[in-house]
This record gives C-alpha cells, sequence and structure tokens, in this order.
C-alpha cells in the first residue's frame, strides 16, 4: 500500500493496536521542562513506579524563567520551587537536565533540535502544544497534557489513536519580505484555528523544500494553530547537513547509515491524504493577526473583514478595532522577538539586517529574547548583539519570555505588541495586552517606524 | 479516576466561540506543583475585573446559573497543552463541557481526569443554549452508556461518539497508566527488536 510520511514514521512505532481503540505508541524522545512536569513526577511516586527510559529523557528549564540576572536565585517564589523540583525531579531519576545557566539551556524547542536530539524518523512528546515544531526534521512530534507525560515516564510510550492525515501543498516563488512566518500565518488565515483538528499535517511544495530548518521549524510549530496535533516536513539534504555534527546525532558510518534511512522517509506517489489544501506562493504578503486568536490574520496592508464569526465582535473589541479597518499607521509601543516560534539564529539575522543603522521609534519597547544560550552566543558571535543595541533594542537572556508572560516579561494592560509568538490569545503577553502576530521582519520595522507599515517598499 | 456513568444535572451556559486554554486558566497560575486549587482561578480574566471584582455579566457568575455541566462555543481548548485547564474545570465542580468541537490535546486531557467531553452537532448546541437561557432550572441528561445527551422534558436528545477503550476507562474508572504498566513486556519486546538496528529511529 501507497504510505505517506506520516504512516511510515507512526506505522514503525507502534508497539500494539488496542481492537476499537487508541494505537500503544513507542516514544523515541520524551522532552520535559519545569511547567507540566511536576504533577506526573508526583503521579509517579504515588503509585511506587518508575522512570522506565530516563536516557531518552531530556529536561530544560524554560518557561517561567527570568530573563534578567539568571546566574542569581530566581525572585519570584513560586517559579524557584517549581525550577527545584525540577532538578530534584531529573536528580532523583537519573533524567538528563539542562537547567538554567547552563550552556546548552533554551526553550525546549529550540535546543532539543540545535542539540541533535531532534532526527528524522523519530517519535518525540513533550508536555507543550508547540512540542509540534520538530516535525520540521520529518519526525512525528506532539503536545501531550500531563497525565500522558505520567504515562510516558512510566512505559515510553502514549495510548493514542492515530490522527487524520492532512497535506497542505505551496508552491511558486515567496515575494520580497515574506517570511515563513507570514506562509504559516497565511496558511492558518485561510484554513482556520480548528481545520486541523484530528489531523497531522504534512508541508509540501517547493517553498517549504526551500526553506532553511529554522524557517521549516517556524512552519511546523505553528500547525497546533490551526488545531493539528502536529506538522512535518519530508528530510531532504537540507536536514540532513543540519544535523550533521549536532552534539547527540550521530557520527560517522552511524550517520550514513541513519541516512540511508532517512532518505526513505518521504510521502509515496499517489499515497492517499484524507484532506489535501493547495496554495500560491505568489498569494502571500507579510501578515498581521488582528484578533484574538492565530487564524484572525490579514496582509499587513489588508482591512479587518467586516463580516466573521459568532465570536469576532468580542475579539474586536478586545483589541480596539473595527471591521473594515486597515491597520496600518497604528502606533504600536511594543515589539517582542522571541519564543519557540521565531527565536533562533536566522531569525535574528533578518531582524538585525533590517534595524543594521536605524534607530528604533522613541514610542517603542523592543525586546530581543534569544531561544537558548547557543543562539545568544551566536548573536554575540555574530556581532548582532551591538547592532541590536545601537538601535535601541533590549538583549535579553534565554526563554520563553513575553510568549506566555509567565516572568516579569509582559506587555501591560491595553498596549498593542508586534510579537513573532504564536498566541495572541486575550491576555497571553501579560493580563489586557493586545498581540498582533506577526514575522521577525514585520516586527523589526514596525519597531523602527514605531506604527504598522508596509515596509516591504523600502526593502532592497 | 471516578467513575462516570449518568449524569442529570443543570447547565451554565458559555456562549463563546474559540475559548482556549489560555482563558480557562492564564499561565501565570501555572507555578503551581500539585492538582489542587485551581478552580478558583478557572476563568479568572473573563469571571474578575482587573480589581478582583466578581464581573456580572460572565455566565459563571450569574446567580440563575448552577450544575456540574458546561456548555460551551465551538472549538472548546484550543490552544497550548496545560491539562491544568482541565483540573481547573473539573476542580470547579464541573464533570461534563458540551461543544460542538473540541481541540485534540484538551479532550484528551479532560478524559484523563475523569471529565467528559461530549461533542455535539451545532444545531443541537444551539438548541442547548436556547433552552438553557430561556429556563436555566431546566436539567440535562448524560448516559455514558447510552451515549446520549438530551434534555429529557423537552424529549430532545442526540447520540454523541467517544472512542471506545475510553468510554470503558470513564465508566470503570481505570486509566491509561495501570493499562500501560501491564503492557511492558510487549513494549521491551519490541525495544529490543529495534535496538538490533543502529539508529534510535530505524524502523523494525
Amino acid at each position: 500500500m501507497k504510505k505517506t510520511l506520516f504512516d511510515k514514521i507512526w506505522d514503525a512505532h507502534v508497539v500494539e493496536s488496542i481492537p476499537d481503540g487508541p494505537d500503544i505508541l513507542y516514544i523515541d524522545k520524551h522532552l520535559i521542562h519545569e511547567v507540566t512536569s511536576p504533577q506526573a513526577f508526583n503521579e509517579l511516586k504515588e503509585r511506587e513506579i518508575s522512570v522506565f527510559r530516563p536516557d531518552q529523557i531530556v529536561a530544560t528549564a524554560d518557561h517561567n524563567t527570568p530573563t534578567e540576572n539568571q546566574h542569581l536565585p530566581v525572585k519570584d517564589l513560586l517559579s524557584r520551587k517549581q525550577l527545584k523540583e525540577l532538578t530534584q525531579n531529573c536528580e532523583e531519576n537519573n533524567i538528563t537536565l539542562y537547567g538554567l545557566g547552563h550552556p546548552y539551556n533554551g526553550i525546549v524547542h529550540v535546543m532539543a533540535p540545535e542539540l541533535g536530539v531532534t532526527q528524522p524518523g523519530m517519535t518525540m512528546v513533550c508536555g507543550d502544544s508547540h512540542t509540534s515544531t520538530h516535525g520540521a526534521f520529518g519526525t512525528i512530534a506532539f503536545g501531550i497534557g500531563t497525565s500522558q507525560v505520567s504515562q510516558v515516564f512510566a512505559s515510553q510510550c502514549v495510548l493514542v489513536q492515530k490522527p487524520k492525515k492532512l497535506r497542505v501543498n505551496v508552491n511558486g516563488k515567496l515575494k520580497k519580505g515574506v517570511l515563513p512566518k507570514d506562509v504559516i500565518l497565511y496558511i492558518i488565515s485561510k484554513l482556520g484555528t480548528n481545520s486541523g483538528t484530528g489531523y497531522f499535517c504534512e508541508y509540501a511544495g517547493n517553498v517549504f523544500e526551500e526553506m532553511s530548518m529554522e524557517g521549516r521549524m517556524t512552519v511546523c510549530n505553528m500547525s497546533i494553530e490551526m488545531g493539528a496535533r502536529g506538522g512535518l516536513i519530508a528530510p531532504d539534504e537540507t536536514t540532513f547537513e543540519y544535523v550533521k555534527g549536532k552534539e547527540f546525532a550521530p557520527k560517522g558510518e552511524e550517520f550514513e547509515a541513519a541516512k540511508v534511512y532517512w532518505k526513505t522517509l518521504k510521502t509515496d506517489e499517489d499515497a492517499e491524504f484524507d484532506q489535501e489544501y493547495a496554495f500560491d506562493a505568489e498569494d502571500i504578503e507579510p501578515m498581521i493577526t488582528y484578533g484574538t486568536n492565530p487564524g484572525m490574520g490579514i496582509k499587513i496592508t489588508g482591512a479587518i473583514p467586516m463580516e466573521g464569526g459568532k465570536s469576532d465582535a468580542k475579539a474586536l473589541a478586545y483589541m480596539g478595532f473595527k471591521p473594515g479597518e486597515s491597520l496600518l499607521e497604528k502606533t504600536i509601543n511594543w515589539i517582542f522577538i522571541g519564543s519557540c516560534t521565531n527565536s533562533r539564529i536566522e531569525d535574528f539575522r533578518q531582524a538585525a539586517a533590517y534595524i543594521k543603522g536605524k534607530q528604533k521609534a522613541a514610542n517603542v519597547n523592543a525586546l530581543i529574547v534569544p531561544g537558548s544560550r547557543q543562539v545568544a552566543a551566536q548573536i554575540e558571535a555574530e556581532g548582532l548583539r551591538e547592532v541590536f543595541e545601537n538601535a535601541g533594542f533590549t538583549l535579553r537572556q534565554p526563554g520563553c519570555s513575553a510568549c506566555l508572560a509567565m516572568n516579569d516579561d509582559k506587555i501591560p494592560a491595553g498596549e498593542y505588541c508586534v510579537s513573532t509568538s504564536n498566541r495572541n490569545f486575550e491576555g497571553r503577553q501579560g493580563q489586557g495586552s493586545r498581540t498582533i502576530l506577526a514575522s521577525p521582519l514585520t516586527a523589526a520595522a514596525t519597531a523602527v517606524s514605531g506604527k504598522l507599515t508596509d515596509f516591504t517598499k523600502h526593502l532592497n | 479516576m471516578e467513575k462516570f456513568i449518568t449524569l442529570t444535572d443543570t447547565a451554565v451556559p458559555l456562549e463563546i466561540e474559540n475559548v482556549d486554554t489560555d482563558q480557562i486558566i492564564p499561565a501565570r497560575f501555572l507555578k503551581a506543583t500539585d492538582k489542587a486549587g485551581f478552580g478558583e482561578n478557572l476563568f479568572r480574566d473573563w469571571r474578575f475585573d482587573k480589581n478582583d471584582e466578581p464581573n456580572p455579566e460572565f455566565a459563571l457568575n450569574k446567580p440563575e446559573y448552577k450544575g456540574s455541566i458546561l456548555v460551551a462555543g465551538d472549538n472548546f481548548g484550543c490552544g497550548s497543552s496545560r491539562e491544568h485547564a482541565a483540573w481547573a474545570i473539573k476542580a470547579y465542580g464541573f464533570t461534563v463541557v458540551v461543544s460542538s468541537y473540541f481541540a485534540d490535546i484538551f479532550k484528551g486531557n479532560a478524559l484523563n481526569n475523569g471529565l467528559l467531553p461530549v461533542q455535539v452537532s451545532p444545531e443541537f448546541l444551539d438548541q442547548l443554549f436556547v433552552e438553557i437561557t430561556k429556563d436555566p432550572s431546566v436539567e440535562i441528561k448524560v448516559d455514558l452508556e447510552a451515549q446520549k445527551i438530551g434534555i429529557p422534558k423537552q424529549d430532545i436528545s442526540e447520540h454523541f461518539d467517544i472512542d471506545p477503550y475510553k468510554k470503558t476507562c470513564m465508566i470503570n474508572g481505570f486509566d491509561d497508566i495501570d493499562f500501560l504498566v501491564s503492557k511492558l513486556d510487549a513494549i521491551k519486546e519490541y525495544e529490543q527488536k529495534k535496538s538490533q538496528k543502529l539508529q534510535a529511529s530505524t524502523p523494525l
């Protein structure tokens, strides 16, 4: 039978299928962080069960860590307690932890790929919905709840129904100034926030083939924002080159042997999908969101639709926008470049290339938060720190930061923030904050002009 | 896990679509390391204003609406995977959530915590909203064995789907950890076959 990329990986990981029920799916790599793991460790303790395969778990601290003075004890007592529990739980269970201050520390979906923990053909889970990010390598990666975290601790497996298969094709040539973030925001604006529910999505077409690994991660990261449990892209030379030489990637002959297998990881011709969509790259422009879910997106030069869904009026009231309104020239006081969607070196290179020689507008607070210690070191090594600081941007230490505002990095109530993160939900970046999702380039351009502008006119 | 067989109770109507888990339980409350106490912060920023005063317009604050069934708009539970959302709804006192669509991860989390997600047709959902707002004392009956939800007084009902495995778990109060631990021999056998290959990601 003809198989999709998804089928090939899934079927190779099924330990057993329960009749009329879910599959027992074997998990190669389990990533954990401080927020969704403590209750799972407690569950195991209560049942007197030990962690089954600690070697296949990698831990980091990222969600509620401060982005300043990481060498000092964490000020927030609850955060400190949660981080301490993570450290203790990892020590007690022989789990490798890259905690705050470790050179490998960072946002879980940034540090695992850059360490070579993520490899094609794997199954990966994490108690975090943006685990879909790792699909960029041709892996089946998806977010799980805390009960499932404890299941994986206990058995290295999860019980899941095999999702249906969806393919999104984008072909053609992207316009100048259109980044991977715009591509995924465009797709979600067309398909809506629940069209992917029950599906795993494969992204195909020359647009994804020509993307860097960083770009592919941005796309796969937001699969969950259209409801899909995960997204994936067939691995190719770009993938192999990225993985090669990474700390935990196979080396030498092992790498070559793995590559032979990885090359088989693509959808067979004529394999069937339950649902398929196609878009033209030429139709995509820099995107922004205007509402309180990531599906409420328009091109930056566009207008808010006159007629929306049932709850759109509530969303527009929250955002302070009106149907039919254009957001060009709207004053913006905050920008955030960071999060597991857009905090990799390529994102900062793109922002810096635009910012170099310019100044941020006086009204703007511009926050730059690298995704990991390694990215931070690269920013330093490539001289991007000077670019950002000379332009008046604030460069912080790595973490999830203002994407979900669990730490002190919050956008004040009522303020707009052009953010490279993944969710514009009410209060996501701080109580009362208003998020406009966009690419790192759009965020950089907004910081310079102090308002939303059609910056593509000024691109070389 | 508690068993769930049938439930007849009044309901609270939350007529909002795309309710995301950040609204159900905002991220600033996720610093706890146990499962207790999330109920008081359920829908925190909708239930309370910025001075921590209850918002009288919000359904959960309206005295006429009570009960252990939450009836919500389309695409309930989207966004973050935080299981704290299911814990918060359960801790507040709900046992059933009804919607015309649930996000995947939320649905799984709910089922793992004895909170039954009941997916109905958009038409039936609208009918529920109409009947509950017309008469907040109207009782809704959820029968998991028969997979039926309805308003007995009006003699209207609808069938709902549930994974047969999960149904058995809910009815008997079983959970997935017990089941998976009982499968460890099969899992080890799978690992052995796999380790004969070079790569963790190599197929069998």
